[in-house]
């Protein structure tokens, strides 16, 4: 019975493993206060973008608005409405001739200085605008409403006007590319390599050659994709048909590996079950190797595709780091996307688009984690199959 | 043969052989002892042979319980399921043997009263007996199949013996009829010696059996086929 | 012994440099069970896949040698292996039903090599396989619902009958009741049984009971090679060769 008293040796054992289970635990900590500071900070400085300040002003809808828009509104209001929106006047009223000869009281977006004076942060408003602000706000002429123009207009010079919408079509239409590029011949390949390729020394060079791309610097695909798409093949610069490609070749090794490892997780019993009973090659593959792998491959490229969303560097290099006030309309039109847009707006001087800076990372973090929780969904919706 | 990777098989083997023998050992003293004490007319050593068949009995049945247990825990197979098979007549064969002993030692003391002038043969075919069975018992603990022959040979030799007592006595009878109780005592030991001898033979052919898988006993398929049948055969 | 189904004749093979066979001569009856027995690595699983060449599908894999069946070698260039497979069934170790409905295994093989089409004409052949594999009763309510929800020995039943709806002529059957209680491998000996009457059946099996128990005739393999051939009441109780003794009595190694 003596041995079951703990002795000397066992308390240090014990020891050993409280200490090294206090590290473990402590790592764990400071890695998620890392990440909470992150999200915190991100979440303060960006939620303010969300709401933008706005005036109830009479519009003057006439000819002298149509010459010169500034006489649109009344005079002691020209310096704190924006003067982005006021330009977009004549073209509103050509559009809607309707509105000519009338004068309509209608909450219009203040200038960016406005704004930011009302959310409390420095500015560059004359005391004297200050005070006139003060005023309205007692009349309740002045508010802070959501900010729908931040997801609806593109980027612009002037702080009040500037939003993503240009920058996420451009992602959008950059991953379609990436998608229909990398998906099939990424999948192709890696069916090849793990089911037909026989297993000698050059499928075993490619497998290492594809397992280094994967760890290639991305701004060397994108010196890659400058050279043969843009120099070579031609493809209009910065269009998101040129940057769907170069980052199909990034996402392309990540495709690959995937999808090998998700048939290489499909029992082998499968496929020995379909040569069993007569099946070819190419049938025990298609019938039943693939629709079993088919999750995995998703949730990999799901993953690759987030990964070339957050891509930045090899975008620069092609020319995608660019001020693209309009939505694109095609893939050759010059396009940006959001990180590019992100980093444009992270070096502007101004405070207002500082606070845009934090907004769009917050919708960029948000869209990343929601395609890794859906690839997670759909890899725990179908895993279990077998 | 090499030992089982289950090495409580083998002991299990061992000692089911070793019961065997000891109980083959007892079985062979109790027809010298039976004989002897007839040719002696000595009723202690005759009463102490039938009580000694008790033990006799309680280990056959030990014997039965050694091998159902291998049976169902060990599933022998091949030479071990032949072993198990052989045993489990053998042992039959054994307890018969000790009953026919028992019953040349109740003639001894029938006879006591009034005890037979001559003996006639009666010690020869003992010995000659009980050296079958002790060739038999010889033959399985070796698994020595040629002795085995040899005690199959030599069991016409005892029914010889027999028929050649059986009509001594016949002669005895009919010469004196108050000889007739003894005689028939006299004649009926040597029958039991006979079946004993009968006796050692199946295990003789036992051994063969176990040792060689082919079984010697004089069976006729066909006839006992066309029986089944329902054929008359002649 | 009834008519050979398959004939295996100096049948020699390689894994790259090892030797894993060494000229195995055997003769398989036709509509009888024949077990291959012997302690691992023996070389009997091997020697089952050398009968529908699932050792195609390894590179390193050389053969020497011939397998006839019904005369002709299956390992001519002429034979086309998936041909083969359509008369050369194989049930695995481990139940390996596709992800699919129980309907969908059944119906895979009898599409692929073109023995049914969609509709009345498949519904029947299912049916009645299922019937064969003594599994309709237990699943006619469920044909839609996915193999692998069946119990272990409904799997490897229903892998059986995956096999069976190509009408094969000979099943090949690698350990099959390995991964099953004793409840469910009685139920696969009862069914080979009954598919005696139809095909020939091989099966390698490491249950030397289940040998003694279901097949006719059993073939002892040790190191590649064949060490005794018979009847199995005879391999069972007086072998001939001492080493198949001391396996079967457990004397091995």
């Amino acid at each position: 019975m003596n041995k079951i008293v703990s002795t000397k040796a066992l308390k240090r054992r014990y020891r050993k493993e409280k200490i090294f289970k206090g590290a473990a635990v402590f790592a764990l900590l400071l890695a998620a206060s890392f990440l909470v500071f992150f999200f915190s900070n991100m979440i303060g400085k960006g939620m303010s973008a969300f709401s933008q300040a706005e005036i109830l002003v009479d519009v003057h809808y006439n000819e002298a608005s149509v010459k010169s828009y500034r006489k649109a509104v009344d005079k002691p209001y020209r310096k704190i409405v924006s003067r982005g929106w006021l330009r977009t006047l004549p073209l509103y009223m050509e559009d809607n001739p309707e509105v000519m000869r009338t004068t309509r009281q209608e909450w219009v977006l203040a200038t960016a200085d406005v704004d930011q004076y009302l959310k409390g942060y420095t500015n560059r408003l004359k005391d004297k605008h200050k005070q006139q602000i003060d005023k309205l706000q007692e009349e309740g002429r002045v508010k802070l409403a959501f900010n729908t123009g931040f997801f609806t207009r593109g980027d612009s010079k002037m702080a009040e006007l500037a939003g993503i919408k240009s920058a996420v079509i451009g992602s959008i239409l950059v991953l379609l590319v990436t998608l229909a590029i990398a998906l099939p011949i990424g999948v192709m390949t890696a069916i090849y390599l793990e089911e037909f390729a026989p297993d000698n020394r050059i499928t075993q060079l490619v497998e290492v050659n594809i397992n280094n791309l994967a760890a290639i610097p991305s701004i060397l695909f994108g010196l890659l994709g400058l050279a043969i798409f843009i120099n070579f093949f031609g493809v209009p610069r910065s269009s998101a048909l040129v940057g769907g490609l170069t980052l199909a070749l990034m996402t392309l090794p990540v495709i690959i590996i995937t999808t090998r490892a998700a048939l290489r997780a499909v029992p082998s019993s499968i496929r020995e079950a379909a040569y069993g009973l007569g099946a070819s090659r190419w049938q025990a593959v298609f019938h039943h190797v693939l629709p079993l792998a088919f999750p995995g491959i998703l949730t990999g490229t799901i993953i690759g595709l987030a990964q070339a969303m957050g891509e930045t560097a090899p975008l620069l290099v092609i020319g995608m780091m660019a001020y693209i006030p309009d939505a694109p309309t095609s893939f050759t039109d010059a396009a940006t996307v959001l990180p590019a847009q992100i980093f444009t707006w992270a070096g502007e001087s101004i405070r207002a688009y500082e606070e845009r800076t934090a907004a769009a990372i917050l919708v960029l973090v948000t869209i990343l984690l929601s395609m890794n929780a859906f690839a997670i969904w759909l890899r725990k919706r179908f895993e279990t199959r077998w | 043969m090499q030992q089982h990777t289950m090495k409580r098989f083998d002991e299990e083997l061992d000692a089911l052989r070793e019961h065997v023998l000891a109980m083959g050992g007892l079985v062979e003293r109790a027809v010298g002892n039976a004989v002897r004490s007839m040719l002696e007319q000595n009723e202690k050593l005759a009463k102490k042979t039938i009580k000694r068949d008790r033990a006799i009995n309680a280990l056959e049945v030990q014997c039965d319980e050694m091998t159902r247990d291998i049976l169902v825990r060990r599933q022998p197979a091949a030479g071990d399921l032949r072993f198990i098979m052989g045993i489990i007549k053998l042992v039959t064969d054994l307890e018969r043997m000790g009953d026919l002993s028992t019953g040349i030692a109740k003639g001894t003391l029938y006879s006591l009263e009034n005890p037979p002038r001559v003996f006639s043969n009666l010690d020869i075919m003992a010995e000659k007996v009980i050296r079958q069975v002790n060739r038999a018992l010889d033959a399985f603990s070796r698994g020595d199949t040629e002795l085995a022959m040899t005690v199959i040979e030599k069991d016409e030799g005892i029914d010889v013996l027999y028929k050649r007592m059986y009509r001594e006595m016949l002669t005895y009878m009919m010469e004196d009829p108050h000889s007739i109780s003894s005689s028939i005592i006299l004649s009926n030991m040597a029958k039991n010696l006979e079946r004993i001898s009968d006796h050692a033979t199946n295990i003789a052919e036992m051994v063969i059996y176990i040792e060689q898988g082919h079984d010697i006993r004089h069976v006729d398929h066909e006839a006992a086929a066309r029986i089944l049948a329902g054929e008359d055969i002649d | 012994m009834s008519k050979s189904k398959i004939s295996i004749n100096q049948l020699k093979l390689w894994y790259g440099e090892s030797q894993a066979l060494h000229g195995i001569d055997l003769g398989i009856a036709e509509k009888k069970i024949t077990s291959f027995i012997g302690p691992s690595g023996c070389g009997k699983s091997t020697l089952l896949r050398c009968l529908n060449r699932m050792n195609d599908h390894i590179s390193s894999c050389r053969i020497e040698g011939n397998v006839l069946m019904d005369d002709i070698d299956i390992y001519d260039p002429s034979v086309d292996v998936v041909q083969l497979r359509s008369h050369v069934g194989m049930v695995f170790q481990k139940p390996n039903p596709f992800p699919k409905s129980i309907y969908e295994n059944v119906a895979y093989a009898p599409r692929i090599h073109g023995i049914a089409s969609k509709g009345a004409e498949m519904d029947e052949l299912v049916e009645n396989v299922l019937k064969k594999a003594s599994l309709w009763n237990e699943v006619k309510d469920k044909l839609h619902e996915p193999g692998t929800a069946l119990s272990g020995g409904q799997q490897q039943r229903l892998c059986i009958a995956r096999t069976i709806a190509v009408k094969p002529e000979v099943i090949l059957m690698d350990e099959p009741c390995s991964a099953l209680d004793p409840i469910a491998s009685a139920k696969i000996e009862e069914l080979m049984d009954e598919l005696k009457k139809e095909y020939t059946i091989i099966i390698v099996t490491h249950s030397m009971q289940q040998a003694a128990r279901v097949s006719d005739f059993t073939a002892f393999f040790y190191m590649g090679n064949l060490i005794e051939f018979g009847n199995t009441g005879d391999i069972f109780t007086k072998p001939k060769q001492q080493q198949t003794e001391d396996y079967i009595t457990g004397r091995f190694g």
